[in-house]
Order: C-alpha cells, then sequence, then structure tokens
C-alpha cells in the first residue's frame, strides 16, 4: 500500500432534493491509475469537481495531497492538473498563446513558461502547430494540447474526465499510450470514463458508479470474481459436440456455467485458467477441436450482471 | 488517516488572495479587445464622430468670433451645428455601445468556449477572473477614451492656436473621468448579464434593451409617474415646484440623465443649477456669468458618485451571481 494522495469521507452532493454524489469513501494511492467509472450521470463529474474545489460538498470530507480543496484550493490546484470533457481553448488564440496564459495563471515566470510550453508541446508532438489558432485543430489535437498544458504544470497528479470521449479509435489508443507513459513517470492519475471495456485495462483499480454511489471498487480481475464468480470465459469451437461433451464440461472442477453462443461454440466461465484441461476434455470425448480462446473478464460485464442481480434481489 | 481528516489543516478562512493571478487576467483579455475587430469598428466610429464634430465646432467658433473669448476648449465639446449634434451628444450615445460591447460575451464566452472549468482549475479564485476581466475591460475603455480625448485637445490646439488653461485643463480632464464612469456603468450592467445568460446573444439584447429604455422610453415614463404624483390642480407655484423636483430625481435614475447635467455642469461653466431656479435664487446672481472651478465641480460631485455607485453596484451583482455559479454548464 502506498500512500493514499486521495481520501474522501461520506462526500455528499445535493442539488437541491438530488443526490449527484452519495456518501462517497474512496482511497486513491500514489502513483495508481484509478478509473470512476459508471454511465453519464452517475456522479463522476460531481466527485472530480468537488475534490479540485470547484463545487462545495454538502457533507463529508476530502484530502488531496493533505489539502482540502474547499479550504486551501490553491494548494490543490496548482498541484493536480485538470483535463475536464469536452475541452475548449480561446479558439481566436495559438496553441502557444493558450498555453502561455495557463503558464503565467499558475505564476511561472515568462522565461520559465517559453521553456515549458516548448518541452510539454514537444512530447505531445504538436510542434509544428504551436503558433497556429487553435480553431483549426481536431478534437484528438486539442486533447493532446490538454495534456500539454497539464504537463507544462509539472502536477503530481492528474484528473482526467473522459478522456478518451469523442477520439477516434486510433486516437483513443494513442492516448491511452500517453496515460501509461504518464503513469510510468510516477505520476497518479484518476480518470473518469463511461466506455468501460476502453480504460480497463489501464486502471490499477476501479470504482464503479451507479446513481451517485460507488457500488464496487478494487482492480478488475478482484472484482470480477467477486461478481461473476468465474472470472475467466473460455470459448470452445469443436466439431462434434454432444450432451456427453457438454457434460464432461461441466463437471470439471473450475467450470462454473456453460452456455452455447448462436453459432453454436460453448462458452466455459471457470474461476482459472483452465484451457488445457478443456482441450484434452474434448479430444477424449471424441471432439474435433478447431479453435480454444480465453476472454479476460469485461467490465461491462461485470457492471451488467452486478445490476441484474441487485435487480433480482430487490424483486424478490 | 481518518482522524487526520477531521483536522482542518487552517481554520475556516481560505488560504492565498483572491486577487492572485488577476493582473495575468488583466493582460490576456485587454490584449483579446484590443485586436478585435469589434473594438477596431467602435474605435474607428468614435475617431469619426470626433474629428467630425470637431472640425464643425472649429468652423463655427471661426464664424462667431465676436464674443465669448473665454472658454475656447470647452466649446470644441458641446458646439453643435445642424446636422450634427455636438461631441458630448455622440458619447452618450457611443459610449455605453462601447462599454456593452466589451462586455456582453465575457462570461458566457467562456461557458460556450469552454474553457471556464480549465482556467479555474489553475490556481486562481474566481474573484481574480471576474474582477480581471472587469477592470481588463474599464481600462480599455478608458485608453480608447483618453486617446480621443488627447486628439481633440490636439485639433483643437491646432485648430485655434491657444492652449487650454489651467481650468480647462481640470474641466475636461474631470469630464474623462465621468465619462469612463459612465461607461463603467453599462461595462457593469453587461456584465451582470453575460453572467445570468448563457447565449451571448441574449446578453446582449437584454443590455441594448436597457439602453434603449434609458435612452428613449424613461424621460417620457418620468413625466408620467411626475404628473401622476404630483399634480397640478391649482397652478401654484408649490404644486409646479412638487411635479418638477419629482420628475428630475425621476429622470436621474437613468445614467443617461446623470452623464447629461454632469457634462453640462462641467463644460458650460455659467450652469449653476439643475431643474427649476426660482427668481429669488437668482438674486444677485450675475447671469451668465461663468461659475468658479471648485463649484461647478461641486454641483456636479453627487453625479459623478452617483455613476461610481452604480458601477461598483451592478459589478458586486455580477460578483454575487458568478460566485454561486456551477462551472459545469
Amino acid at each position: 500500500m502506498g500512500e493514499p494522495v486521495i481520501e474522501t469521507k461520506d462526500l455528499t452532493k445535493r442539488y437541491g432534493q438530488f443526490e449527484a454524489v452519495r456518501s462517497l469513501n474512496l482511497t486513491v494511492e500514489k502513483g495508481e491509475v484509478f478509473g470512476l467509472l459508471g454511465p453519464n450521470g452517475s456522479g463522476k463529474t460531481t466527485t472530480i469537481l468537488m475534490l479540485l474545489g470547484l463545487t462545495e460538498p454538502t457533507e463529508g470530507q476530502v484530502r488531496v495531497l493533505g489539502y482540502d480543496p474547499a479550504r486551501e484550493p490553491l494548494s490543490v490546484k496548482r498541484r493536480v492538473g485538470y483535463l475536464p470533457d469536452q475541452i475548449g481553448f480561446y479558439d481566436g488564440l495559438t496553441a502557444r498563446e493558450n498555453l502561455f496564459y495557463i503558464a503565467r495563471l499558475n505564476g511561472l515566470s515568462r522565461k520559465e513558461a517559453n521553456q515549458r510550453i516548448e518541452e510539454s508541446v514537444e512530447r505531445m508532438g504538436l510542434t509544428p502547430v504551436l503558433d497556429k489558432k487553435v480553431k483549426t485543430f481536431s478534437r484528438g489535437m486539442r486533447q493532446r494540447l490538454g495534456l500539454a498544458e497539464l504537463l507544462l504544470k509539472q502536477p503530481q497528479m492528474i484528473i482526467m474526465d473522459e478522456p478518451t470521449l469523442g477520439l477516434d479509435p486510433e486516437a483513443a489508443r494513442m492516448f491511452l499510450q500517453i496515460i501509461r507513459d504518464l503513469k510510468d513517470t510516477g505520476i497518479t492519475i484518476l480518470l473518469s470514463s463511461h466506455l468501460l471495456h476502453q480504460v480497463q485495462e489501464i486502471c490499477d483499480r476501479v470504482a464503479l458508479f451507479h446513481r451517485g454511489k460507488v457500488v464496487l471498487t478494487g482492480a478488475v480481475g478482484e472484482l470480477a470474481r467477486r461478481v461473476l464468480g468465474g472470472a475467466y470465459h473460455i470459448r470452445v469451437c469443436a466439431d462434434g459436440t454432444s450432451k456427453e461433451l457438454e457434460q464432461a464440461l461441466r463437471t470439471l472442477p473450475g467450470v462454473v456455467n456453460l452456455r452455447y453462443t448462436s453459432v453454436g461454440e460453448i462458452v466455459l466461465e471457470t474461476t482459472n485458467d483452465m484451457r488445457a484441461e478443456v482441450a484434452s476434455t474434448v479430444v477424449t470425448a471424441g471432439g474435433k477441436l478447431k479453435s480454444l480462446d480465453i476472454e479476460q473478464p469485461n467490465l461491462d460485464e461485470i457492471y451488467a450482471h452486478y445490476f441484474e442481480e441487485v435487480e433480482h434481489v430487490a424483486a424478490a | 488517516m481518518l482522524r487526520q481528516l477531521r483536522l482542518p489543516r487552517s481554520g475556516q478562512a481560505r488560504e492565498g488572495s483572491p486577487w492572485k493571478g488577476m493582473w495575468v487576467v488583466i493582460g490576456k483579455e485587454m490584449a483579446d479587445h484590443l485586436t478585435s475587430a469589434r473594438m477596431l469598428i467602435l474605435e474607428l466610429l468614435i475617431l469619426l464622430t470626433a474629428t467630425g464634430t470637431v472640425y464643425v465646432a472649429l468652423q463655427n467658433m471661426r464664424q462667431n468670433t465676436n464674443n465669448e473669448a473665454q472658454f475656447v476648449f470647452l466649446r470644441l465639446f458641446t458646439t453643435s451645428q445642424e446636422p450634427l449634434p455636438a461631441f458630448i451628444g455622440f458619447l452618450a450615445i457611443l459610449v455605453p455601445l462601447i462599454a456593452i460591447a466589451l462586455t456582453f460575451d465575457t462570461v458566457n464566452g467562456e461557458f460556450s468556449q469552454r474553457t471556464l472549468s480549465r482556467v479555474l482549475s489553475q490556481p486562481i479564485y474566481r474573484d481574480a477572473l471576474l474582477m480581471g476581466k472587469f477592470l481588463a475591460s474599464l481600462f480599455t475603455l478608458s485608453l480608447v477614451l483618453s486617446a480621443i480625448w488627447l486628439l481633440i485637445i490636439g485639433l483643437g490646439i491646432l485648430g485655434t492656436g491657444v492652449a487650454p488653461s489651467g481650468e480647462e485643463f481640470v474641466r475636461i480632464l474631470v469630464f474623462l473621468i465621468v465619462t469612463i464612469f459612465y461607461g463603467g456603468v453599462w461595462l457593469a450592467l453587461a456584465m451582470v448579464f453575460s453572467t445570468v445568460f448563457r447565449q451571448a446573444a441574449t446578453a446582449a439584447l437584454a443590455s441594448i434593451a436597457i439602453w434603449l429604455f434609458f435612452t428613449i422610453f424613461w424621460n417620457v415614463i418620468a413625466g408620467v409617474i411626475a404628473r401622476a404624483l404630483r399634480p397640478v390642480q391649482n397652478g401654484s407655484v408649490a404644486e409646479v415646484m412638487a411635479q418638477a423636483e419629482l420628475l428630475q430625481t425621476l429622470a436621474r435614475i437613468s445614467p443617461n440623465t446623470l452623464y447629461a447635467e454632469g457634462t453640462v455642469g462641467l463644460l458650460n461653466p455659467a450652469t449653476r443649477a439643475f431643474g427649476l431656479v426660482l427668481p429669488t435664487q437668482l438674486d444677485g446672481a450675475i447671469l451668465g456669468a461663468p461659475l468658479p472651478l471648485g463649484e461647478s465641480i461641486l454641483l456636479i460631485w453627487p453625479h459623478l458618485t452617483l455613476l461610481i455607485a452604480a458601477t461598483v453596484l451592478l459589478f458586486a451583482v455580477a460578483y454575487v451571481i458568478f460566485q454561486r455559479q456551477e462551472i459545469r454548464a
């Protein structure tokens, strides 16, 4: 366990009658990539705004890097970089002018500002467009300009709200790679997303939001074991599948569930990687094994499955 | 850890100065204003009216050289000749337009460009952003007006061949200050609308509507109200006086009236009072004789104070609204 950089205790935000965030308890440790995941309107952005002191919590406490964002917002904002969703720049100004403004607001001297702008823009590969007006930039370029802005602040922690939203798959992949690189430099990263599958591979731990409440927290694999029971999905494609084969597979120790896909493949849910056992069982039963794949547990599935269960319990 | 959570690091006060970063904001906003096409158009317009009216005033003075060798410079601002109104008449209309153009999209523009959350996540308070924006607009307005002011003095010296006297200089300097705060009222008003309305066009229209209301309708409405509340039934002096006084008080709610009276008091030194003057009050006065500088300034002092007060009050309204606003659009 590293040292905590974000701690919240019973953090609550109400807008009139509506509870946007309900008694949130969250701990994020130094150096990890933490995902706030959930559908739109589930309280992710409100949580982020409270962490930055941009909106006041109704109840509860927050500590970010040891500071209280409501009372010491300057200390928090000096150390934390924030990339909002739908990031906007002054369209009539050039990329350099936009970054210069932010650098000066952070109290950097002219010389220092110019130097850091060159460095961070270089790192984001935007040097050729540095003196172009931002209105000509694509969504992906704006996103990278936003990251360049974060870098010139040299933050201890970065908070990103829906960073991959609206990016094409290639740009999104690139962006995730940048996040990984940032993590390697030791910066703590908190990001929110409703595209669960897209960010699950870069998050060390995630918190799943549902209607303002965090329902699950932990590493993706751990959550899968907890919610899905079996964490591994093995997809078997074989000729000559029979009742006996199905029975043999079902009785293998570690198999939790068995179902057929629409094209006649068998999908097994298992508690560990059992590809070898499954293959030998199929062959022993006389089936002709054509392919055998393992699927990683999917956050979307965890999320959907969890709420199915919750609703079953509620209905019962 | 949780025990530490319950103990706030500092007391209840916010850390740091609320004005940190304000000068950076002022620098950026002024650069935006001074390079924008919108300001360029308005500057050209005001330049045109300044040279036009001063030229006409100079022509007029050459033709009527018989009397009033006094206060030549003041007459540059106040002399009109059909069809052109005097320069102060133009200013009364142009200054609100420039002021509104400077601030009607200053806050909602940050929302619509989605730059607000990015800027406010830097180590500054909202106070610095709003104050910076307001001061930048006020400085820009002052800069433009001062430039025009100097231009007119320059043209005046060239045209008449005499330099302004000390008294004239002080009078037109105070006139410049009154003009700047007359603009300040409209700056602050447009800023309130810019904070209230998310659409820049709505904010602009609302500001223009208020301006039209005070320019065209307010005097009519004030007259109706005064006649209704203080009717003249017997035609007695007391009744007429009461009605006129109420009318004047109502009319002074409009910044336009305050500005008009203020400029007349300063630039026409013979002005000794506004509104109705009874013959008894003029006992011993030499009609048409100029008031000393100190007396004229005393006369318009309430007007200047009211304009500054209205500016501060409207800014405070914008400030309170902005502080309570959610950042998320």
